[in-house]
């Protein structure tokens, strides 16, 4: 199996498993985070976080995602690494094939930029929730029962009164997107699951993906820019 | 007083190949492994004869000159390869197969080999098929023929139009397979420039690395060429730049005859020449002929407008075409044999019925099929070579005929082999193109690439196990002796000559001169005066590339100059015995026809009288005459008719 | 169908005399040359040129002239096999440059081709990666008719759809990873596609990767650029089966 992990199709492998891991995680968090904008008062919202805070499955799932996340991007340097290797010395007239702009040659910048906006996320949010904690989470709410944070607050606090977050949440949302207009398809390109049928279908069904994600993620702190 | 000996075995022409198989020799298992061979060439003969020897357990040393065996010109064949199967239920048998071939080449070929390939033709398919190579099928699953130029059954298979890359694939991968076990050695970018002579037999070549021009010495109990035609020597032909006939060469000036060279076989439906610069003529398969019809204006007025680009094809009405193939040959129309067809073409043109620019060019026209078929149906069955048409010339063939005009494409002549296809050198073979083979003076279209597998698979390894076995107690051939010594020095000695010229003109100066007197004078009809000419015009260029060539670059380096030249000093002795050749035959057959030899209506007319032989030359040293044996050709089977396709 | 002249042209070509030399670009002008030639007919006229003028021509691969034997391999103003589609160098047209232009022409750059001379580069990894499992183990005769064992139609095109690779190596050039995915793909897809390749395909699967990997190509990243370059139209959907192929070859160890 080591001859596995090291072989090209082998290591792809684990990046599109856990490619394809990240965007069922991801759908996951954004019909959750979608309550946001179903319910100004925040109970939904706090309802739902505090279920995610609390459920063992959940408690379950976090360390495994974590690891999704870390084999994802450690394979990604690797890969990268591995694949500029193979080319020594490039074009003068560079490689005028795909246009500079398309996705699946910016993988891995598209990937770092998720990551950036990834580690900016996870201290908005998650380390107070977790970690640190935040007088915002305390504040009292509609429907809070004991114990349960104020999730909301912080939330909407950020969106409505740091524009700058906004503006990077869209953009998280847009690059997000961009990876897995490409990523998703080829996915089930790598675990060989495509034909020449299939191809137009699955490029199609990235696209929407990719949309919904994509749009998805944008339209919460769009949402609250515009409505606050 | 023929003193060749083609040795034909004895018995009824069904049972020669059998009769002779049992009564030859074996090497057993342990002593192929003590037995060197050379293979020089990776063509469809030399890939399958490689690969076949491997297998059988002798050491092999595979060469040629492209960067990979794969690139061999066979991979240019694009329309099929013949087999007696009877597939189609139509009456098609080894023996109709052998007719077909022997009368396609106008009953200038031997019986017994022309019966042995057609023999083995169906064995062939076979191996093709355990191989992997995808044929085309019918529905049912079953493999799928096509009819091909010159003959009344389907018994062509074909993968798409890339036949010929196709079936080299196959061989390339069995090659691969024995480079894998180890029992092949590959040397690709190797260029045999001499075979080495030991006490008269072939004992090894030398070559030169054309990465790095380090000249080296292999040895060998055999030396097999498959080295593919000298077309070349026109310049423009449809053969690969690199196809050269030097190695066939070497081999004559050190005493393997030289057979038939005048038999050069034109094509007829070849994408017309264009301007000045061209360096390659592409054919356009001959299947095209089967749903193309042939035409040129019947009014000289619409062709010389066309000439001046004032009207296109398309506004001249069908009542003002002359479908001139199926006007002359009723029977066969567009079908008719390539140098028939190929004639005929000309003929339209020099009469001034030309169609393009250079009044050089006929007219395919795919409108009837279209109307016929239907443009899918057309789409399937050629859509590569309309793509490849339209990317040269930027004319769509869907909506405009395509422009055709004959061409150089391959050679019925080579060096002179016997039945166990050994040259008369002993232990140096030929086979495939390189070979004067089994074509008589024309071949029939998908006979090349069956000729080429027959040798390399199921011929050359068994008659090459009679003769090693003969050799079993000589030990590995030293390369370090004075006769290895002395070929190497003539190696180094001609090319430095070559370098040191350091003349005013590049190689390709001469090249194209030596095309055009070729073209010109030993070209598609050909008479006692023109051919003189050439022989005495190409004694001068001759001269004149000796003195005046400028190869660049280094010798010792990668140097394309410096091979071309040396391709090209022997093409000039190689054009000078096609011409002799043509010469000494004062008849018209296949390929080769003599103004001095016609019928009434302007046919050709061959001479049995006096043509029923292959001539085999024999070098007689530098610039001295070369000596002609006759290998008298005797008919016990069919009997000589003038072919007639009216 | 006068083909017009272009009055003046300017190359710019890499220039590298052996392996070892780092090697150059310089920028020829080439006058006088009908847009009916072709671009290695155009190179022939340069070398020409060069020639007479006591240069070194430059040095490129060719062969057949017709786009079969693969051999042509120029990257010609940012595109493997110039700025036409479906075919090779030998068949790009001048009709494709304009007057006046300066065209950039570089060999294939990929570690696993190392560069010869000028344009010619070293792709004797191409023919390794076949030896290691390329082929169907067969000798010569002893073999069943070839209309014993049906193959659909479909299939049989298919196959052959994937056995038009000429090896040129434009997918290698091509891919920003120089991956060799595209030309192992056809090889494997070709066979697994006919029974007579099934018996083998694990064993060849795994050989071919392996050998692929080993002489220093890079993964493929699904970026579809070899497609597009590939003169053969040889399609990605191979390179699915490739991986289909593998990933099954490998679960059953
Ligand atoms: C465009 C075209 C289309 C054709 N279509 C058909 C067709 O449809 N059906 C058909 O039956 N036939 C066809 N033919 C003819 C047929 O393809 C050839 O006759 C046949 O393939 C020759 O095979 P070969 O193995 O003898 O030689 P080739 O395939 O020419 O191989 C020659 C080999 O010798 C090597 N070599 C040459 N000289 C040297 C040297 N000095 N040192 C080292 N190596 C050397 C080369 O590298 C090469 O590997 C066609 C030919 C052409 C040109
Ligand atoms: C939520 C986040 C992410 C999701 C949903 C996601 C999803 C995917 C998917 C589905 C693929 C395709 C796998 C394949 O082609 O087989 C992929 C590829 C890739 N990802 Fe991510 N990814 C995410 C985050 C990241 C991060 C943080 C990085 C790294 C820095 C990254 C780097 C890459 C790279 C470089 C590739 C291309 C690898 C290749 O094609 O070989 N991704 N991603
Ligand atoms: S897959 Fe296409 S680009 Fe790659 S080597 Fe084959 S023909 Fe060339
Ligand atoms: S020279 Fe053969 S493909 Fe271009």
């Amino acid at each position: 199996m080591s001859s596995f992990m090291k072989a090209s199709i082998g290591r792809k492998f684990f990046m599109s498993l856990t490619g394809l891991f990240l965007i069922i995680f991801l759908f996951v968090h954004l019909t959750l985070n979608l309550l946001l904008t179903f319910d100004d008062s925040g109970v939904l919202f706090n309802e739902a976080a505090h279920f995610m805070a609390t459920n063992p499955i959940i408690k379950i799932m976090e360390p495994i995602l974590a690891l999704g996340f870390i084999i994802h991007i450690i394979w990604s340097g690797w890969i990268t690494l591995e694949n500029m290797k193979a080319r020594p010395k490039g074009y003068q007239a560079g490689d005028n094939l795909l246009k500079w702009y398309a996705p699946a040659k910016n993988m891995f910048i598209l990937g770092g930029m998720v990551l950036i906006f990834l580690i900016i996320h996870l201290f908005n949010f998650y380390v107070k929730m977790r970690f640190t904690g935040d007088p915002l989470l305390n504040q009292p709410g509609p429907g809070l029962e004991d114990g349960v944070h104020n999730s909301y607050a912080l939330v909407a606090n950020l969106f409505i009164h740091y524009p700058v977050y906004d503006i990077i949440y869209i953009l998280g949302g847009i690059l997000v997107g961009l990876h897995i207009s490409h990523g998703f398809w080829s996915a089930f390109q790598t675990i060989g699951l495509n034909n020449s049928k299939w191809m137009i279908r699955l490029k199609f069904l990235a696209h929407l993906v990719a949309f919904l994600i994509g749009a998805g993620f944008a339209y919460i702190p769009l949402y609250f820019l515009i409505k606050f | 007083m023929s003193n060749i000996d083609s040795k034909i075995p004895e018995g009824p022409l069904a049972e020669k190949w059998s009769r002779h198989k049992a009564a030859i020799r074996v090497v057993s298992p342990a002593n192929k492994r003590k037995l060197d061979i050379i293979v020089v060439g990776t063509g469809l003969a030399g890939a399958s004869a490689a690969a076949s020897l491997g297998e059988l357990g002798y050491n092999v040393k595979a060469f040629c000159y492209q960067d990979s065996p794969r690139r061999a010109h066979s991979i240019a064949a694009q329309g099929g390869i013949n087999a007696a199967k009877n597939y189609q239920n139509d009456n098609d048998s080894v023996y109709r197969l052998f007719y077909d071939t022997i009368k396609g080449g106008d009953y200038r070929a031997r019986e017994a080999n022309t019966y042995r390939l057609a023999e083995v033709s169906p064995n062939i398919i076979d191996q093709c098929v355990a191989q992997g190579v995808p044929f085309a099928r019918e529905y049912g699953g079953t493999l799928a023929n096509r009819s091909f130029g010159g003959v009344l059954v389907s018994r062509t298979f074909y993968a798409r139009g890339q036949t010929g890359q196709q079936l080299l694939l196959g061989a390339y991968s069995a090659l691969n397979r024995q480079i894998d076990a180890g029992s092949v050695e590959m040397y690709a970018r190797h260029e045999m420039l001499d075979v080495v002579l030991v006490d008269g037999k072939a004992r090894g070549i030398i070559v030169r690395d054309l990465t790095n021009g380090e000249i080296k010495r292999f040895g060998a109990h055999a030396v097999v060429m498959a080295t593919g035609g000298y077309g070349n020597v026109f310049f423009l032909s449809t053969n690969a730049m690199g196809s050269n006939g030097s190695a066939a060469w070497q081999a004559y000036k050190k005493g393997a005859y030289f057979s038939n060279p005048c038999y050069v076989q034109i094509h007829p439906t070849c994408i017309p020449v264009h301007g000045s610069q061209q360096s390659k003529l592409t054919l356009m398969s001959e299947s095209l002929r089967n749903d193309g019809r042939v035409w040129v204006p019947k009014k000289k007025e619409d062709a010389e407008r066309l000439r001046k680009g004032e009207i296109s094809a398309v506004d001249i009405k069908d009542e003002d075409r002359d479908f001139y193939l199926e006007r002359r040959y009723p029977s066969y129309g567009n079908l008719v044999p390539r140098d028939v067809a190929s004639r005929a073409a000309k003929e339209r043109c020099d009469a001034g019925f030309g169609v393009n620019a250079e009044g050089k060019a006929v007219f395919l026209d795919f409108k009837y099929a279209i109307e016929r078929l239907g443009r899918e149906t057309i789409e399937k069955r050629y859509g590569n070579l309309f793509q490849m048409y339209e990317k040269i010339t930027d004319v769509d063939p869907y909506t405009h005929p395509m422009q055709i005009y004959p061409a150089i494409h391959y050679a019925m002549g080579g060096t002179w082999v016997d039945y166990n296809l050994m040259t008369s050198i002993p232990g140096l073979y030929a086979i495939g193109e390189a070979n004067f083979s089994d074509h008589g003076a024309n071949r029939l279209g998908a006979s090349a690439l069956m000729q080429g597998l027959a040798d390399g698979y199921f011929i050359l390894p068994y008659t090459i196990g009679d003769y090693l076995a003969g050799e079993i107690m000589v030990p590995k051939i030293d390369t370090n002796t004075p006769e290895f010594d002395e070929a190497e020095k003539n190696v180094t000695g001609r090319l430095e000559k070559l370098y040191n010229i350091k003349g005013d003109q590049p190689v390709d100066y001469f090249h194209k001169k030596l095309g055009h007197i070729m073209w010109e004078y030993v070209g598609m009809s050909r008479n006692e005066e023109g051919l003189k000419k050439a022989i005495e015009e190409i004694a001068e260029l001759k001269k004149e590339f000796w003195s005046n060539v400028r190869v660049p670059g280094e010798m010792n380096n990668i140097n394309p100059e410096l091979e071309k030249a040396g391709r090209l000093a022997d093409f000039l002795d190689i054009g000078d015995l096609m011409a002799r050749d043509a010469l000494n035959r004062n008849e018209s057959c296949g390929g080769h026809f003599r103004e001095e030899s016609v019928t009434e209506d302007g046919e050709a007319k061959r001479n049995d009288e006096i043509g029923c032989y292959a001539s085999a030359w024999e070098f007689q040293g530098e610039d001295k005459e070369p000596v002609m044996h006759r290998e008298e050709l005797v008919f016990e089977n069919v009997k000589l008719t003038q072919r007639s396709y009216k | 169908m006068a083909d017009k002249i272009l009055k003046k042209i300017y190359v710019k070509v890499w220039r590298q005399n052996n392996p070892s030399e780092k090697g150059r670009f310089e920028t020829y002008e080439v006058e006088n040359v009908s847009q009916g030639s072709s671009f290695l007919e155009m190179i022939d006229i340069l070398n020409d040129q060069l020639i007479r003028e006591g240069k070194d021509p430059i040095a490129f691969d060719h062969d057949c002239r017709e786009g079969i034997c693969g051999m042509c391999s120029m990257y010609i103003n940012g595109h493997a096999h110039g700025p036409d589609s479906e075919i090779t160098t030998c068949q790009l047209h001048m009709r494709r440059f304009e007057d006046g232009e300066t065209i950039t022409v570089e060999p294939w750059r990929a570690g696993a081709f190392p560069v010869i001379k000028d344009l010619i580069v070293d792709r004797t990894a191409f023919d390794k990666i076949q030896q290691a499992g390329g082929y169907v183990s067969v000798n010569t005769g002893g073999v069943p008719d070839g209309n014993t064992i049906p193959i659909s139609q479909v299939d049989a095109e298919e196959a052959m759809d994937a056995a038009a690779c000429i090896g040129c190596g434009a997918c290698v050039a091509t891919c920003k990873n120089s991956s060799a995915m595209l030309f192992v793909a056809a090889k494997v897809s070709q066979f697994a596609k006919l029974p007579q390749g099934k018996v083998e395909a694990k064993r060849r699967a795994k050989a071919m990767v392996a050998k692929m990997d080993e002489l220093g190509f890079g993964g493929c990243t699904n970026t579809g650029a070899c497609e597009l370059a590939c003169p053969k139209n040889i399609s990605i959907s191979h390179i699915a089966r490739l991986n289909r192929e593998y990933l099954k070859a490998k679960f059953s160890d």
